[in-house]
């Protein structure tokens, strides 16, 4: 298991993928801190807020933290994606495969330790992005989130969430196809998310319903909005309904019912990439 | 001792398609056996079938006595796919180490050095694959099918990609195979080639098995050519037996005899007989 893990990280580090990662991860944090700087600039030359109902500070600083995490997620996705589109029929096709399959490791063995190798590449790579947006929001405006580990671990398991999605689509289709298939799955989780938002402002419980609905069956936007709503689960009085009023008011808690469903949901998901791989003629 | 490879009564299915109709089909230790036939006749399927690649909808196959497709008929054979890679970032050295991993070899080093030794590779074990040309390409596909000393090697057109030489070299390994004991079975257009290096064929059309047998018997006897003064004579009907008479009876008569060649069939109008002009 152990070499075709080593395997899955060399061909990350070889091929560039990281090199590439690396290099936009600097530049968007980069671009975060700037943009972070200037806004609490801002935020200092208006002076103290008129009344001190709002926390304009918590506000400002959990509102930008809240778009690192989007980016965070939308990053640690793209690098799950790339890694995992093209396991099983992308590398077949290519002819890469069949001599790895031949060899006695067994085809449960070889999809698990793919698996594991874009894990190890994706979960580190959320995890140090999402804490350099906390440190950046932290060292610029002095906005510390309620939360860090759990934000950290939801956001770094959503990742995860969509490399098995991609490892399960990996079997079925082409690396193209399924790379399309897997983005346009993560985007409908996104929509799922804001139409949640757009229900809760026209108070449609119906439109509620069908977007928790929709974000559970996508699991990674419940788990991001569930480490949303741990950034600012003390946050309370008027600053609260401010936030919730904002562009990332969509958090929800998810709870211990959540991390059950997802550890479900990667069952469900594992074992149906694994029973078909086993299956299918190479 | 079981065969290293035997297959009985095996179909393969792709939905209306049937790659495959109750081929039977063995491959002894240590023998080298070719298997012919046009494009589409189900040879890569029977090679794969026998990896484990491809599930049988019919019959059975087993290497060296272990159900094709389980870890021990996987860890008994070595495996030269017809369309294959290997990671281009990967030097020849690391794809065999890679191999060595998987395959559970632990003759490390020496290993990859005798290997690529064997295949012409030598000199680019850091070569990255990338860099390296399609004949080279394929020869270290033939070294990483060697990785762990298999009983029974399955190469599926591994001179495909290779210019004369390299094909010589591959025909001198598979001889050298053979005189280890190494089962080879040769999925291979090239009839010549075939014909040099392999102790029986079997011939496929559309997923059947049309011939087969030991080469020299398959070829049927098309008479006897003499070299004399006057130019060659041709006895359509004589074979080897008839010579001596031949010959006795030429001189007598007074002839000069400068040479006699025995004519028989040569693989490729078997192989045309058999196949009877079909191709795809």
């Amino acid at each position: 298991m152990t070499a075709i893990v080593v395997y899955g990280l060399q061909e990350a580090l070889r091929r560039r993928i990281f090199a590439v990662v690396v290099l936009l991860t600097a530049v968007f944090l980069f671009l975060f801190w700037l943009g972070t700087h200037y806004l609490f600039a801002d935020l200092e030359s208006l002076g103290p807020p008129p009344t001190n109902a709002i926390d304009t500070r918590t506000l400002a600083g959990a509102t930008v933290l809240g778009l690192g995490m989007f980016a965070t997620l939308f990053l640690g996705a793209v690098l799950a994606v790339f890694l995992t589109i093209g396991v099983v029929r992308g590398d077949a096709e290519r002819g890469l495969l069949q001599p790895l399959v031949v060899r006695p490791v067994g085809r449960t063995t070889l999809l698990l330790s793919r698996f594991l190798g874009s894990v190890a590449v994706c979960v580190p790579y959320t995890v140090i992005v999402f804490f350099g947006a906390v440190l950046i929001v932290g060292g610029n405006g002095g906005y510390w989130p309620d939360r860090y580990a759990l934000p950290a671990v939801e956001l770094a398991a959503a990742v995860v969430v969509i490399a098995a999605i991609g490892i399960l689509g990996s079997v079925f289709l082409s690396s193209t196809a399924n790379g399309i298939a897997v983005f346009m799955f993560f985007g409908s989780g996104l929509v799922a998310g804001l139409l949640g938002q757009i229900g809760r402002g026209l108070n449609s419980e119906r439109i509620e319903r069908i977007a928790k609905v929709a974000s559970w069956l996508a699991p990674f936007e419940a788990l991001y909005q569930d480490a949303l709503h741990a950034i600012t689960q003390n946050t309370v009085g008027f600053t609260r309904i401010a936030l919730e009023l904002g562009p990332f008011g969509g958090a929800e808690q998810g709870g211990l019912q959540l991390r059950v469903w997802t550890a479900a949901y990667l069952g469900v998901v594992g074992a149906g990439a694994l029973v078909a791989f086993v299956r299918r003629d190479l | 001792m079981a065969a290293a490879l035997a297959v009985r009564g095996l179909g393969k299915r792709y939905g209306r398609v049937e790659a495959l109709r109750g081929v039977d089909l063995e491959v002894g230790e240590g023998e080298l056996v070719g298997l012919l036939g046009p494009n589409g006749a189900g040879k890569s399927t029977l090679v794969k079938i026998a990896c484990g690649l491809v599930r049988p909808t019919a019959g059975e196959a087993t290497v060296c006595g272990a159900p094709a497709g389980s870890a021990a008929a996987r860890a008994a054979l070595g495996y030269l796919a017809e369309l294959f890679r290997f990671p281009g970032w990967y030097t020849a050295d690391e794809v065999l180490a890679l191999h060595q991993r998987l395959g559970r070899s632990d003759r490390g080093a020496a290993e990859r050095r005798e290997l690529l030794d064997l295949v012409g590779l030598a000199d680019a074990a850091d070569r990255r694959v990338e860099a390296m040309s399609k004949g080279m390409s394929q020869r270290l596909g033939i070294a990483q099918a060697l990785v762990g000393r298999p009983r029974l090697l399955l190469l599926d057109e591994p001179t495909s990609a290779l210019d004369p030489v390299g094909r010589r070299t591959v025909r001198v390994l598979l001889e050298e195979l053979k005189a280890r004991g190494v089962a080879v079975l040769l999925n291979s257009h090239l009839l010549s080639e075939v014909e040099l290096v392999c102790d029986r064929v079997a011939i496929l059309l559309d997923g059947a098995l049309v011939a087969g047998g030991v080469t020299e018997e398959l070829a049927r006897p098309r008479g006897v050519e003499v070299d004399v003064d006057g130019g060659m004579r041709r006895y359509e009907h004589a074979g080897r037996a008839d010579v001596p008479g031949i010959v006795a009876r030429l001189i007598r008569d007074g002839e000069q005899v400068y040479g006699v060649r025995v004519l028989r069939s040569t693989l490729e109008e078997v192989y045309l007989d058999a196949v009877g002009g079909a191709t795809e």
